[in-house]
């Protein structure tokens, strides 16, 4: 490939979407850190009235690393890796084009009111779909643009085979589209009645059926934006990275199928024990257990892509994060199974041991490979020299401090609470006042707490990192850059 | 099979879909099917219940407190009677929540009081020493939006046929009825009388005097809508 291939990609829209990534994923961040202290230290909320309450900013964090860090992170992967594994450039039609700046331009609006209106306390209540029906049809808008670039891209591809990315790609697109359209049904009021606030609605479903729709899509908004696009980007960045061909096809098949198949049954485990029909739950356990097979397969084949050029672990940081990465996503996807199973969920379940796993997935997998992707494409993009391996060095082994102090401490806190909530005294009564369960577990907070900042700092060092090779980078414009490891300054 | 279709961007697509709908269709679909029946005993939400309801999502109680009683004896001996299906037949959306930081809310409506809330939201470590619960005073000077509450209760009654102005059936086979008012002028009476009987039980005097001026504090709604969770 490479040399013979004249084209010559359009990386501005893969550019615009890099810039908001960095500057998202510090926003969602450092609100993460703030909640994360207040609750190791309650009078951290009240540094500025009501507006920066736990309650109020913990939509913020999920909202910002979610949708803000993580789907800009997938955007511009899309608009680079796109072009390039269907040979074709953004340049070659002016309707992509407008269609992918249109794309970022919607995206940022909704970013931003998202924002404005979570603080404003604007919100539906369900996770991670907290936001009311104004600005869920901006998403469908930049949902639908996206699409179009896709497809669009597609459609004008030289490369008729597509690339397993672009599987990937697909189904994050079709899958995302099916599940925020159903979770976020809604009746506004105003119209109805013409009265009050206009961007009120209320939910199309009641008590647990919304429940059941909400889970269905809490699950599987996990799957298809913190999952699959993710996937997507590994099987492009860590066999060009390293210069290895993906270990094994039948196994990238395997892993597809299965996990489009099995993944959206899952979803019933964050029901476990509710009132939603017993079979159902049931079928939640089960089929997370099955999903070890697709998520293992996919982590397994990436590792094995590495197979007889371990050293490289040694000598190129990207090559970490991305083998680092994988190793959590087998992690946390090991994990999450086991919560699943009814006896442990039991214990588990409404504890910090969820938001632990959580972070394992999304701090470990999702954010390390989000890292490794921006890391590599920088130099690509703006033909500039990666300015300094060592900070890359340093920010790889912060972050993975802070991942392990996260989890490890979140576990630990979890299973406390779980058990302390459950323990009785010798007359079978409880033993615990809930406070007892909440006043133990200051430590851990804190300790998480320190985790998370640990991990912010790293991302800081990414963001001037990423900056300072922009900027003063060794110009590489005279050169295609055309080996595999991107190009880097020792310092 | 797998090569013609990766050659074939719309079929690959369309089988991704279908495999993908495919659990949707068996899992979520039937359930829908059934109904959500209430309770015996169940009611919609009062106009200033349901104002509470959303002072409690604006603030996302729901981040920390879960509203979802499971079937264990640790459960029901803190929080009393596990929770049933049909007891949520009115709650548009549901707040189960998802995690526990503070303690369960099902049903605090059977053992906390209106001026335990008061204190609670003023400074919870007043009543809770070493709770890690921010305080929400401005819920005490910000005013309680009625109308979209109205705007709600219509909204309910005209869609989902929620039975307003119909006779309920309660635990002990008396018969209640929850009222919706022709206007919101009538409404916002009602409403206000309502909060006057938990002004009546707290002891801030500028929240009562607001509620004697005629505006409900966000305050007063929020402690309806927790008195009426049993």
């Amino acid at each position: 490939m490479g040399n013979q291939n004249p084209l010559a990609y359009d990386y501005t829209v893969a550019k615009l979407f890099l810039f908001t990534t960095v500057l998202f994923g510090i926003i969602g961040m450092t609100v993460g850190v703030l909640i994360a202290f207040q609750m190791a230290f309650p009078e951290l909320n009240y540094l500025f009235g009501e507006y920066a309450t736990f309650s109020r900013l913990r939509p913020i964090h999920t909202n910002g690393v979610a949708f803000g860090f993580t789907v800009s992170g997938i955007f511009a992967s899309w608009y680079y890796v796109g072009q390039r594994v269907l040979k074709v450039s953004m340049a070659e039609s002016k309707f992509l084009m407008t269609v992918g700046k249109l794309h970022f331009a919607v995206y940022v609006l909704t970013i931003l009111l998202a924002v404005v209106t979570l603080f404003m306390g604007i919100t539906t209540s369900k996770e991670y779909s907290e936001l009311e029906w104004p600005l869920d049809l901006l998403v469908v808008v930049f949902w639908v643009l996206w699409g179009v670039s896709i497809f669009g891209l597609i459609g004008i591809r030289r490369e008729r085979t597509l690339y397993i990315s672009i599987w990937y790609y697909i189904a994050a697109f079709l899958a995302v589209a099916m599940l925020f359209l159903f979770n976020n049904m809604a009746v506004p009021t105003a119209i109805v009645s013409g009265h009050g606030d206009w961007f009120h609605s209320v939910s199309w479903y009641a008590g647990t059926n919304d429940a059941l729709v909400q889970w269905w899509f809490g699950h599987n908004a996990v799957a298809f934006v913190f999952t699959t696009p993710i996937v997507a980007m590994i099987y492009y960045f860590l066999p060009k990275e390293s210069g290895q061909a993906v270990y094994s096809y039948k196994l990238s098949l395997l892993s597809f199928w299965g996990l489009m198949f099995v993944y959206l049954w899952a979803g019933g485990h964050h029901l476990i024990y509710s009132t939603v029909p017993d079979w159902m739950q049931t079928m939640g356990s089960v089929f997370s257990v099955v999903l070890i097979l697709p998520s293992w397969g996919s982590a397994i084949n990436m590792l094995l892509t590495m197979k007889g050029e371990w050293q490289q672990l040694q000598t190129n940081p990207l090559i970490k994060f991305m083998v680092l990465g994988s190793t959590f996503y087998m992690l946390s996807t090991l994990e999450g199974p086991i919560q699943a199973i009814k006896s442990v969920n039991a214990l588990a379940h409404f504890t910090d041991w969820i938001p632990g796993h959580v972070h394992d997935g999304t701090l470990g997998w999702v954010g390390f490979m989000v890292i490794a992707a921006m890391y590599h494409m920088t130099p690509r993009l703006f033909k500039k020299e990666l300015y300094s391996k060592s900070l890359m060095e340093t920010q790889f082994w912060l972050q993975t401090t802070g991942i392990v102090l996260y989890f490890s401490s979140m576990w630990i806190a979890g299973i406390t609470q779980g058990m302390m909530w459950r323990a009785t005294d010798e007359f079978g009564n409880l033993s615990y006042s809930f406070i007892d369960t909440v006043v133990v577990l200051h430590p851990y907070y804190t300790i998480r707490a320190i985790g998370g900042l640990l991990y912010l700092v790293g991302i800081f060092i990414w963001a001037y990192n990423l900056y300072k090779t922009i900027k003063v980078g060794r110009d590489l414009s005279d050169k295609e850059i055309n080996v595999n490891a991107s190009p880097m300054s020792a310092n | 099979m797998f090569h013609w279709l990766e050659q074939r961007p719309f079929f690959f697509a369309v089988g991704v879909f279908l495999t993908v709908s495919f659990a949707g269709l068996i899992e979520i679909l039937p359930n829908f099917a059934e109904q959500a029946r209430p309770t015996v005993g169940t009611k919609p939400y009062s106009g200033l219940e349901l104002a509470g309801r959303h002072v409690y999502i604006e603030d996302s109680c729901n981040a920390c407190h879960s509203q979802l009683i499971r079937p264990f004896k640790n459960e029901t001996d803190r929080y009393g009677m596990y929770s049933l299906s049909g007891e949520y037949a009115y709650d548009r959306p549901f707040l189960w929540g998802s995690k526990r930081t503070g303690p369960d809310l099902m049903r605090v409506g059977n053992y906390r009081t209106t001026d335990w809330h008061e204190n609670h939201m003023f400074e919870p470590t007043s009543v809770v020493p070493g709770s890690i619960m921010p305080a929400y005073k401005h819920m005490f000077s910000k005013v309680a939006d009625l109308e979209t509450a109205y705007a709600e209760m219509v909204t309910v009654n005209k869609v989902f046929n929620v039975p307003y102005n119909q006779p309920i059936t309660m635990k002990d086979g008396s018969t209640e009825t929850v009222k919706l008012a022709e206007t919101f002028d009538e409404a916002r009476a009602d409403m206000l009388a309502e909060a006057k009987l938990i002004a009546a039980d707290m002891k801030n005097q500028d929240v009562k005097d607001a509620v004697e001026r005629g505006e409900i504090p966000q305050i007063v709604a929020l402690i309806a809508y927790l008195n009426s969770l049993k």
